[in-house]
């Protein structure tokens, strides 16, 4: 009888053994790319809104103050989206006639809200309240990035959970004075982040949980 | 150890049922077993079999189906019972799983040459038994998907798995398991599968035995790795047997519940285990052997061999029960005293005196040897600790759940139409591939048969390698 197999089917055989396992090792490592990619976190991508509102030319150039619009920050769970009529105490003067700006002239004559599109979109089971974080010294910075810079909003970091524990649980390398919260492009004042953190945690009583929760109420 | 299987070398000494018929040679073993694979194609029996076995697997999709699409509500469980059928059955198959690596691995070990006849389909039946335990603990998740959260992989959440929890380690040992029952049924299976090889008619039969088998030729170097890989697989496989159900009753144990939380679960699940696993042998032993005429290899010796396995863990599993009511007795607590009066006069009673005929009263016949020589009986006496085991975890789960610290929490629990379909499929399950496994795979080692015929011996006594 034949030899049913040829004799470099030998040689493949013990190759297939360490083949499986970098086949293994490598859709692992491809998974947890994908995983972490802004495809799945949703990371850097500026999303279309109705108005190409830039945060780069109100909050950097023009130099408004974060709770000018978003006057919720400081007191409630959400920072808020500002209602139309925020817009309007400047644009009824400035660019009143831009085309740019008929959706939001729209919006007051009809008394229909601005469809902005959600830019951080925290999962329905993660309770966050913004008005805790800043309270504690948490810059606007330091989750949402440089904002002052961007001319359409994206979302800056993952949202992943590793994320939010690694300032819940190493607080001291992310706080900030009380009265530097708004303040983009801080840096801790001789560049000493953790000798200054660790005083702000025992100053302001910051004691992050990482409870289950904490978070998942 | 060698048995003198035609005439007694010492004058005076009746020498025990041989543990294979005479009349049988190398040639005659390889053929007889070889041809119920090769040379027997589709038989009837089997083809209505695994049409049935095959019908219950569909159910099993569709009742898994349905859970995934709408939700675990479907179940019968709710608070205060949330673990019902879901667990029971889980624990009821992983332990059946549990017989295949004890003839397997302690048996080898421990050099009982009567697992030879019944080591290969029992290591079968633990991977399959194994597969459909799998899908239990899976299922009732809630969100299956995300299963692998029980495993500690390095993930965007920044979360390890609690590993003071006993889940976390079931995980482990159950999957340890089915890997190492895996490599040792595999490895047990090659130079089998070397011999299906060479004797297959069909080209495609060559080339897939062929591949399975992995380049065998039956060499002396092969053979003396073959024995190395094999004794530490046996190794490994050992403390196995003990420690999967050991950390199934830690589920139990180390919760607070009156009726799980006692010191006695770990030995009382491991020895209900192995009842469970032989009762489920004999099962499957005892129609096999008629269907396909292996009566010249699983002889009654080994039946009776494995009755007395039966009796003798169930012995400790009556010691168990008994236990558990003194326990509740000298706890002095409450909650114990309430927990066992509960099992003997509650709304579940009744399953609790059926468990007790089931596991305690009517394996006591196996003490005849009667009873332990009769196909009929013995094959019922399967069928009942099968029963009685499947009942005895609905008695821990359901029973000491339903009743809760509290009054105001005491609810009642029965399974739904959708469990009892996902019970069904398992067993569907677990047929089918036992049918698939009759079918494709040598039931019986070949190779250790052979070993077992006097040939063999003469050839050992004169000094050859037995082989």
């Amino acid at each position: 009888m034949p030899q049913v197999f040829h004799r470099s089917t030998n040689t493949i055989a013990r190759v297939s053994i360490f083949g499986a396992l970098i086949v293994v090792a490598a859709a692992g490592y491809g998974l947890d790319l994908v995983n972490r990619s802004s495809y799945v976190t949703g990371a850097g991508l500026a999303l279309e809104q109705p108005v190409p509102f830039s945060h780069r030319h109100h909050a950097g150039e023009l130099g408004i103050d974060c709770r000018y619009c978003h006057t919720g920050v400081e007191t409630g769970a959400k920072a808020g989206i500002p209602p139309t009529q925020t817009c309007m105490n400047c644009h009824k003067q400035i660019w009143a006639d831009s085309p740019t700006l008929e959706p939001v002239r729209a919006s007051l004559r009809t008394d229909a809200s601005i469809p902005w599109v959600k830019v951080h979109d925290l999962p329905d089971f993660v309770y966050f309240n913004h008005s805790i974080h800043v309270a504690k010294g948490v810059g606007c910075e330091t989750c949402h990035g440089r904002i002052d810079r961007m001319n359409l909003t994206w979302q800056q970091n993952s949202l992943q959970m590793e994320w939010c524990l690694e300032c819940h649980r190493n607080p001291e390398r992310y706080v900030r004075p009380k009265e530097e919260v708004f303040t983009m492009g801080w840096q801790p004042p001789g560049g000493d982040q953790l000798a200054l953190g660790r005083e702000l945690l025992k100053a302001n009583d910051v004691q992050p949980k990482t409870d289950c929760d904490t978070c998942h109420r | 150890m060698s048995q003198p299987t035609q005439t007694p070398q010492h004058p005076g000494v009746i020498p025990r049922p041989p543990f294979i018929e005479p009349g049988h040679t190398f040639e005659t073993v390889t053929d007889q077993i070889g041809a119920i694979v090769l040379d027997q194609g589709v038989r009837r029996g089997w083809l209505i079999g695994f049409a049935i076995a095959f019908s219950l697997l569909m159910l099993l999709m569709v009742a898994l189906t349905n859970l995934v699409a709408t939700g675990i509500g479907i179940w019968g469980i709710n608070i205060p019972v949330a673990w019902g059928f879901d667990i029971v059955n889980f624990v009821w198959w992983i332990g059946i799983g549990h017989a295949g690596t004890l003839i397997s691995a302690i048996l080898l070990l421990l050099r009982q040459q009567w697992r030879t006849s019944i080591n290969r389909f029992a290591e079968a039946m633990t991977l399959f038994a194994v597969a459909c335990a799998g899908i239990f603990p899976v299922a009732h998740l809630g969100r299956p998907w995300l299963a692998y959260w029980l495993f500690p992989y390095p993930n965007a959440m920044a979360m390890w798995p609690n590993f003071r929890s006993p889940l976390v380690w079931d995980v482990f040992a159950v999957s340890t398991y089915a890997t190492v029952s895996f490599m040792f049924w595999f490895v047990g299976l090659i130079p089998d599968l070397a011999t299906l090889r060479d004797r297959s008619p069909s080209r495609v039969g060559r080339f897939v035995y062929g591949m399975l088998a992995m380049g065998w030729r039956g060499s002396a170097l092969h053979w003396h790795r073959y024995e190395t890989a094999y004794l530490l697989l046996a190794g490994l496989s050992t403390p196995l047997v003990v420690s999967v159900h050991t950390i199934v009753s830690y589920d139990f144990a180390v919760s607070l519940i009156p009726g799980w939380h006692t010191t006695i679960f770990p030995p009382y699940f491991v020895a209900g285990a192995i009842y469970a696993g032989f009762a489920m042998v004999l099962t499957l032993a005892i129609p096999l052997r008629w269907y396909y005429d292996l009566e010249d290899f699983i002889t009654m010796r080994h039946l009776d061999n494995m009755a007395r396995v039966m009796l003798a863990t169930g012995l400790v599993v009556a010691y168990g029960y008994m236990m558990e009511a003194f326990c509740a007795w000298y706890s002095a607590s409450t909650y114990e005293e309430f927990m066992m009066t509960n099992r003997f006069f509650g709304p579940y009673n009744k399953l609790y005196w059926a468990l007790i005929f089931c596991n305690v009263v009517a394996p006591q016949l196996m003490w005849f040897k009667k009873f332990r020589l009769s196909l009929g009986w013995l094959f019922l006496m399967s069928i009942i600790v099968s029963i009685g085991m499947w009942l005895e975890r609905y008695i821990i789960i359901v029973v000491s759940l339903h009743r809760d610290f509290l009054p105001s929490s005491w609810g009642m629990y029965t399974g739904s139409i959708w469990d009892w379909a996902t019970f069904l499929g398992t067993i569907g399950l677990f047929s089918s591939l036992l049918f698939l496994f009759i079918r494709f795979l040598p039931m019986i080692s070949i190779f250790e048969m052979r070993t077992m015929v006097p040939e063999a011996k003469v050839e050992g006594e004169h000094g050859g390698g037995g082989h």
